[in-house]
């Protein structure tokens, strides 16, 4: 029961947060408000008894990311309006409108096939789950079965996801890592939007 | 912020906790929630905290960025390593269990070692975007 009461108040919260988003136009609020739907979601992955995604979603979604954000923020210059008001409606709103309903009934339609809420007979859990479950802690001794699959049984896929965000740092500091020199030897112009 | 009390009082307060959680996080990963991931954004975090409350110059002289370029490659390199250990005593790539005396302290070992890889390559990456897009605007 309590369940039901905290989900139903952390989804009314986040679509909240993502109209709040979708109406404003200031960048920093929209940042704030990323952070605030980030925590969010880290809420309903507490509840539903996911902490590992939890504290992903809290440190990553929440702080990192908006720090980052922020700093970009700090980087681009800020248009004094909105671009959208001053560009050109091309086409009907009604137009996207249909779009967005086809989509959307897809979708619902979709998850009418899905399997339900940790359901023991979802296709996730009757293939190899059910081996870790039983074996996982007898034959690696750790009693947290999360860990044993992903470092263990499956160090593979493990290794590949951190040599994924080795290559991520890598790309970012090939791209914008490097120190600028002090007087870069451009001419004035291109000299100023740079700083900019 | 560097002259604001409140921040920089309430920053060294929780800093040393949030970096002790993520120990916690790390280490504990066998038996609670967490692992190498979780700990590695974590720390990061206390420390892209600091390097917001006293400045960037000051966080880069505790942790200079070319250390970190260090440990991002370090963190890849244990978790490869291990994996090259075990083939060179016997076993499959990642194979834990002939590193130790039997399969439950082999796999034990290897375990932790593989996710200590994991946290140090995702705290180093965390902190080198952080410092790459902060570092970005200065003069």
């Amino acid at each position: 029961m309590i369940d039901i009461v905290i989900n139903i108040t952390l989804l009314a919260f986040l679509a909240i947060t993502a109209v709040g988003i979708l109406r404003l136009t200031n960048l920093f609020a929209i940042v704030m408000l990323y952070g605030v739907f980030s925590l969010l979601s880290a809420g309903l992955f507490v509840v539903m008894d996911a902490p590992d995604v939890a504290f992903t979603e809290a440190a990553v979604g929440a702080g990192i990311s908006t720090v980052l954000m922020l700093a970009t923020l700090a980087l681009v210059k800020r248009p004094q309006k909105p671009y959208y008001d001053e560009a050109p409606q091309t086409h009907r709103p009604w137009l996207p409108l249909i779009v967005v309903i086809i989509t959307g009934s897809a979708l619902v339609h979709g998850t009418w096939d899905i399997p339900g809420f940790g359901a023991a007979d979802a296709p996730a859990q009757t293939h190899v789950a059910r081996y870790y479950i039983d074996n996982a802690t007898r034959e690696t001794g750790v009693p947290n079965v999360v860990t044993a699959v992903l470092a263990s049984y499956r160090g593979f896929d493990t290794l590949g996801e951190v040599v994924v965000v080795y290559t991520a740092g890598v790309a970012v500091l090939l791209l914008i890592g490097g120190r600028r020199p002090k007087k870069a030897p451009v001419t004035k112009n291109e000299g100023e939007q740079d700083e900019t | 912020m560097r002259h604001n009390l409140i921040l920089h009082v309430i920053a060294k307060f929780v800093i040393p906790l949030i970096i002790l959680f993520a120990l916690y996080v790390q280490f504990h990963g066998d038996f609670g929630p967490g692992g190498g991931f979780q700990a590695g954004v974590i720390f990061s975090a206390a420390l892209i905290l600091y390097s917001l409350v006293v400045g960037l110059d000051v966080a880069e002289r505790i942790i200079p960025a070319h250390w970190l370029r260090i440990l991002a490659a370090l963190g890849v390199f244990i978790y490869a390593g291990v994996g090259v250990v075990s083939m060179l005593l016997g076993g499959n790539y990642l194979d834990y269990t002939i590193l130790g005396s039997n399969q439950i302290a082999g796999q034990h070992l290897g375990i932790l070692l593989v996710e200590l890889g994991v946290g140090i390559t995702v705290a180093a990456v965390m902190l080198i975007l952080f410092y790459a897009f902060a570092g970005r605007g200065r003069q």
